[in-house]
């Protein structure tokens, strides 16, 4: 949708932002008149955005402008920065480890975000009825939302371990020989796979029962007089009718999904071998292990350049299914 | 609980045919296996931390200790300095949550309600900056709080300290007026009607104490919301104090479980205890105000 246009937008709002603030310093209200004039109002209004505009524009829109020069400097924190021209994006394009975190964070997102869509909506049709138990399910489903990803790591922690661990006790139960998990670097990325859809599908399954409210019911009623069976109403009426909320629940898990960090350094550092190495971590790992801030910052850019592309990818794809 | 439940159910949607008695019944097969995988581990996870070292391994599945025992939450509160992490915790996750209520309401209000040159570029420039991946913006903040002039112990231009970093002002300032709390508490104040704010004027009371007599309190739920949310998220953030926060002082509850999971990789008992110390708040939070949570979310997917 606008996921390109940011940069643009924030320069503009940076020079209004500006403009508008040294306008309000100049005019300060002197006491309140019991007859305001649109002026009067003018001033009010400036005053009560004024200090979350301060904010925004030190912790967003001057960011966002650094980002950009950062990335074309060589740069330690200590000492002053130093051009090096596009050379940090010429170094991008030959560094193998770079290469492996993105080929890493692309397998993730291409196997986390269909499932996460899947079963939030899985999960949604199935409580889409009315009856108060419900209610109850839905609290049960949402739970592992509220837990922290350091809690849940945790646990999964656990609950992956190779030996006591319960994913391969109850594998063993069906004769299963299960693997090493996060000790397997065939299996580690697919270890945290699940562990993210399950603790983040509860708040897309409330997404898309918000969605299915909105679907209304007379249509419902005259599919069924055609005589068509539940698949046909899901496929032609349901499916359809919620093309706007997957659109929004699939950009918004692109967007996570290209971004993972806080799981990958939780239960694997990374590990074993590279396997589940991420770009975040990389960049995490350039910029605050190395200081290479400059080289970080081209490294941001290049995945906000991929996380825009996936995103009208998925507009393209959406949108399509729709007409 | 689920036995009154489900004659409710029975009752209420009154199966006429055996087909659909087998339909409900398939569905609640469904919907307790699902919530057996999404409720379980929290529940073992709960007894594993109330069991002896011993039992822990060797009969891992048993779902109730032979001797219950508090011993791993006492070794996980004197190996790790848990008391000092969540005062640190609680004190960023108030922070955040009283200031992101205050500033988004002021400016959502000023947004819905008032007249004012630029508002439209500005909250479009705000909207659009929920856009933004946070990962782009991470290096330069650190960068900006580090080189913040005046702050611990800079210059004017940012040299000689290290500014807000290992401060609560590192993690407190570039979330104090999140884009998402102004645009939600804009909403609310949009949908209020506009006559109140008229007549107080005619009344002449000042702008501010139309907005914080007025409209506050019929904004109270939807900002009781956002607290909610604004609390849980501070509470369970990780990245971020993780990058600005190094002094051991000055460790969260999510560093300081980290940190304590890496140094006792094999401590299954007391690392279940610190996870559930470390969950407690916000589970509590989330007992005692589902229905508002929930419905916030909701709320959240209906825009």
């Amino acid at each position: 949708m606008t996921t390109v246009q940011p940069t643009v937008v924030s320069a503009e709002a940076v020079d209004v932002a500006t403009r508008g603030g040294a306008g309000a310093a100049r005019r300060r209200p002197r006491g309140s008149r019991p007859f305001r004039s649109p002026q009067a109002q003018e001033l009010w209004g400036w005053t009560f955005v004024a200090v979350p505009m301060l904010l925004f524009l030190t912790f967003v829109i001057i960011p966002v402008v650094m980002a950009v020069v950062l990335s074309f400097t060589d740069y330690a924190v200590i000492g002053d920065p130093e051009w090096v021209g596009v050379e940090n994006y010429r170094r991008i394009l030959d560094d193998p480890i770079f290469w492996l975190a993105l080929r890493n964070t692309v397998i993730y997102t291409v196997m986390f975000v269909p499932l996460g869509v899947l079963v939030a909506l899985g999960t949604a049709l199935l409580l889409n009825r009315s009856s108060r138990v419900v209610n109850l399910f839905r609290t049960l489903f949402y739970i592992p939302v509220v837990a922290s990803t350091v809690a849940t790591a945790t646990i999964w922690y656990w609950l992956l371990n190779p030996q006591s661990g319960l994913f391969n006790i109850v594998l063993g139960w069906f004769g299963i020989d299960g693997p090493a998990w996060l000790y397997d670097s065939k299996w580690a990325m697919t270890a945290i796979v699940l562990m993210s859809v399950w603790s983040g599908f509860g708040t897309n399954m409330l997404i898309y029962l918000g969605g299915l409210q909105g679907i209304p019911r007379e249509l419902y009623e005259a599919v069924r007089i055609d005589g068509a069976n539940a698949w046909q109403s899901l496929r032609y009426i349901t499916l359809p009718g919620l093309s706007r909320t997957t659109f929004l629940i699939s950009t918004l898990l692109i967007i996570g999904a290209f971004q993972v960090f806080d799981q990958a350094y939780l239960l694997t550092k990374g590990g074993p071998g590279n396997s589940t190495l991420t770009v975040v971590y990389y960049i995490y790992n350039q910029g605050f292990g190395g200081l290479k801030m400059g080289y970080a910052s081209a490294l941001s850019f290049v995945l906000f350049l991929i996380i825009a592309v996936f995103s009208i990818l998925n507009f393209r794809l959406t949108s399509r299914s729709q007409s | 609980m689920t036995a009154d439940a489900q004659t409710y159910v029975l009752r209420a949607t009154r199966p006429r045919t055996p087909r659909q008695r087998l339909g409900t019944a398939l569905w609640f097969v469904a919907v307790l296996l699902i919530s057996l995988t999404t409720v379980f581990p929290l529940v073992w996870t709960i007894v594993t931390s109330l069991k002896p070292e011993g039992e822990i391994l060797t009969s891992s599945l048993r779902i109730w200790p032979d001797a219950p025992t508090l011993e791993n939450y006492v070794r996980a509160w004197t190996t790790v300095p848990f008391g000092r992490y969540f005062f640190n915790s609680t004190f960023l996750a108030v922070a955040g949550v009283v200031l992101n209520i205050f500033f988004g309401s002021l400016a959502g209000y000023a947004f819905a309600r008032l007249r004012f040159r630029g508002k439209r570029v500005l909250f479009g420039a705000l909207l659009s900056s929920l856009m933004i991946p946070g990962i782009v913006t991470m290096v330069p903040t650190f960068l900006v709080l580090r080189r913040f002039p005046f702050a611990g112990g800079n210059d004017l231009f940012g040299d000689g300290g290290t500014g807000f970093i290992n401060s609560y002002w590192a993690v407190i300032l570039p979330g104090a007026a999140g884009a998402f709390a102004v645009f939600f508490m804009r909403q609310f104040f949009a949908s209020m009607p506009e006559e109140l704010a008229e007549a107080a004027r005619i009344d002449g009371a000042s702008e501010f104490r139309i907005f914080a007599q007025i409209y506050m309190p019929l904004a109270s739920a939807g900002a009781a919301v956002l607290g909610i949310l604004t609390f849980q998220a501070g509470w369970n953030s990780f990245m971020w104090p993780l990058i600005v926060l190094s002094d051991r002082s000055m460790l969260t509850v999510q560093v300081g479980l980290a940190a304590f999971k890496s140094e006792h990789t094999t401590d299954y008992g007391p690392l279940m205890a610190g996870t559930v110390i470390v969950s407690l708040p916000v589970l509590l939070i989330f007992v005692l105000a589902q229905r508002y949570i929930i419905e916030g979310v909701a709320h959240i997917g209906s825009k």
